[in-house]
């Protein structure tokens, strides 16, 4: 059994994609034992059932807090303790709250261990946020679009325009108050609303 | 129309801002802009802060106070541990076990600046309610004390019947709400660690709970109380203000090397909160207050419903009229903001009571210099602020308001009972331990991993 079986990974996230992201990343690093937790309920009963040495939870899950009390109290399960900069290797601790997940290892697994699986975690999650951005992005992209062509209509038919003389209308418009015409498409569909 | 409302708080501050800057002339404005990150957790003691930067206290004192928003206490501790952040709105406890190095970290904090005195509650689950009621014929008005004692009549029935023990949520292992429960059990002779479960779960899923069955009632700030008494989830049964009728709460905590570097700015940090402060505290501020907290970015619940909890008027079920409970929640009267050296004492000899720390002169030290009034009375020492004497005080002497020695104008202290009667004198803290009877032994294997 080569050192990377023998650790188990438990994933606490709400973000299902995201989870299925790093666990795939974990996997194809050989790790074979990791456990994806992204519902709440009876959360100490499925870490115990888990039993882990190391613990990822994203730093937007409130039940952090939940899961920290249930290592300092709890007889039934091997304590894992929060990585922190002072104790660990800083610079990844703090790429990782960038990242937006926190880590927790049991008490007496090497350091040098779980370096690795902690700077797949950091990654993936990096590649996550980098994926959502994209599609945020996207998704703005296109009902900027949307909201121009509302406003395109508006001219065409209140002021009698072709498509592309209300499109160079909204343009110059913009340009001389140095805004974006997906902005001022926002401004002249809300006030048109106002008139009706 | 959030978006708009919001803009419209924006507006009034940047023009607050400008008025407040010509009617103090006299006062040099800071060149340079410094710029503090502050994290906060949704709750209605959140106020202070969010006032400073919405109504331009800050933007005044040329401070660029950017407020965020965190999901848990532990995150607030990691962004200011790595320096994510400056500052925070913090559990004052939680600064204390900072530099205790409690929790697994340690991390130098300060806490020049008290945001609020009070403002928790206890709610227990309807049904739990019902039995208490039924055990010892309660009309509902009873206090603090009589409502523990039924509490205990209900876990002694169970526990001949060999039920399970009682489960109650707080929000975090050195939060007063956990100090405050284990201290309101204790006095009815419920042992917090043999005779209920005691669970931290984030104030927002505590209604949740709460009505899931999960908990059977929990001590967690307002306004997620009033919340669950009014949705029928519990009944609201003993206000903080009502176990020590001025207690500790949250502290501006800010990373010692931040104060170290920034000192001027920490003043000005300082006299923008107390601003903030005082305009939080003005009843005719309220209703402006609620609306400016209501708002999602900040605590996102019905305006009328923080307004009343503002206003000290709590609805403890659906059914009942609703109650006032005076000082329920304080940003500033009765010296709110002053950090008493006295509190963080106390909540050390809790933290020492619960077994979470060993006591040791060094560890008494190290709490008590979490809180610093020096800061505070450096900063505010020009602006005719009454300010305390002392930097300590004997908490829980005081029946009623009372006017006391100042640096200048009258100030007024108090009430500051506690319920049972004792007092707390932080000169005389082993006295003040070995009077409990219900305590927890420091367990160094239990803690081991968090020292």
């Amino acid at each position: 059994m080569s050192a990377a079986e023998s650790i188990t990974i438990l994933i606490i996230d709400e973000n299902q994609i995201r989870a299925s992201i790093l666990k795939d990343g974990l996997s194809e690093a050989g790790h074979t034992r990791i456990v994806v937790i992204d519902e709440m309920s009876n959360l100490l009963r499925k870490i115990v059932d888990a039993d882990p040495d190391v613990i990822f939870i994203d730093l937007e899950n409130p039940n952090r807090d939940v899961l920290e009390q249930m290592f300092m109290v709890s007889r039934t399960v091997r304590r894992p303790v929060a990585m922190f900069v002072d104790q660990s290797d800083s610079a990844s601790i703090e790429a990782a709250i960038d990242a937006g997940v926190s880590a927790y290892v049991v008490d007496g697994l090497k350091k040098e261990r779980v370096k690795s699986i902690l700077d797949m975690t950091i990654s993936r999650f990096n590649a996550f946020a980098r994926l959502q951005a994209e599609l945020d992005a996207a998704k703005q992209k296109l009902e900027d679009r949307k909201i121009i062509e509302k406003a395109k209509g508006i001219l065409m038919q209140t002021r009698n325009l072709t498509e592309e003389q209300a499109y160079a209308l909204l343009r110059k418009n913009a340009m001389d108050r140095e805004i974006k015409i997906s902005e001022l498409a926002r401004s002249l569909v809300t006030a048109s609303g106002l008139l009706e | 129309m959030l978006i708009d409302a919001s803009e419209r708080f924006r507006k009034a501050g940047q023009k607050r801002g400008k008025e407040a800057k010509g009617a103090m002339n006299d006062t040099p404005v800071r060149r340079r802009q410094t710029t503090l990150r502050c994290g906060f957790i949704p709750l209605i003691d959140c106020a202070v802060p969010v006032v400073a930067k919405e109504m331009g206290f800050a933007a005044q004192e040329n401070i660029d106070l950017q407020l965020v928003r965190e999901t848990s206490w532990a995150n607030i501790r990691d962004r200011v541990t790595v320096g994510h952040i400056e500052g925070a709105h913090m559990l004052a406890g939680m600064a204390i076990a900072a530099n205790l190095g409690l929790g697994n970290v340690r991390s130098a904090l300060a806490a020049p600046f008290s945001l609020g005195l009070n403002g928790n509650a206890i709610t227990v689950s309807t049904s739990l309610y019902e039995r208490m009621a039924a055990a010892s014929d309660l009309t509902g008005a009873e206090g603090p004390m009589e409502m523990a004692q039924a509490l205990a009549e209900v876990i002694a029935a169970r526990k001949a019947a060999g039920d399970e023990p009682l489960t109650f949520g707080m929000v975090y292992p050195f939060s007063c709400h956990n100090y405050e429960l284990r201290y309101w059990l204790a006095a009815a002779g419920i042992h917090p660690d043999q005779d209920v479960r005691i669970v931290v779960i984030p104030p927002p899923l505590m209604v949740e709970y709460l009505e899931g069955g999960f908990v059977d009632g929990f001590c967690v700030g307002e306004p997620w109380n009033s919340l669950a008494a009014t949705a029928g989830a519990g009944r609201l049964i003993v206000a903080n203000a009502d176990l020590w009728r001025m207690g500790p709460e949250k502290v501006l905590g800010l990373r010692t090397d931040w104060i170290e570097r920034e000192p001027e700015a920490v003043a000005a940090l300082i006299r923008a909160m107390d601003r903030a402060a005082r305009w939080a505290d003005d009843p005719a501020n309220r209703t402006e207050l609620a609306a400016l907290l209501s708002q999602p970015d900040y605590v996102g619940v019905d305006a009328k419903l923080v307004e009343n909890i503002l206003a000290g008027v709590l609805q403890r079920s659906p059914t009942e009229p609703p109650t006032e409970t005076p000082n329920l929640v304080l940003f500033h009267r009765n010296a709110a903001n002053f950090p008493w050296k006295s509190h963080a004492l106390w909540i050390y000899s809790q933290m020492v009571r619960w077994g979470q720390v060993p006591d040791t002169p060094r560890n008494r030290e190290i709490a008590a210099a979490t809180y610093r009034p020096d800061l505070y009375r450096h900063a505010l020492r020009d602006f005719q602020i009454a300010m305390p004497a002392r930097n300590s005080k004997l908490e829980g002497s005081l029946r009623e308001a009372t006017p006391v020695g100042s640096e200048s104008g009258t100030l007024y202290l108090g009430p500051d009972e506690f319920f049972d009667g004792r007092r707390f004198d932080p000169d005389r803290l082993d006295d003040y331990l070995a009077s409990f009877d219900i305590s927890r032994p420091f367990d160094p294997d239990a803690m081991a991993h968090f020292a």
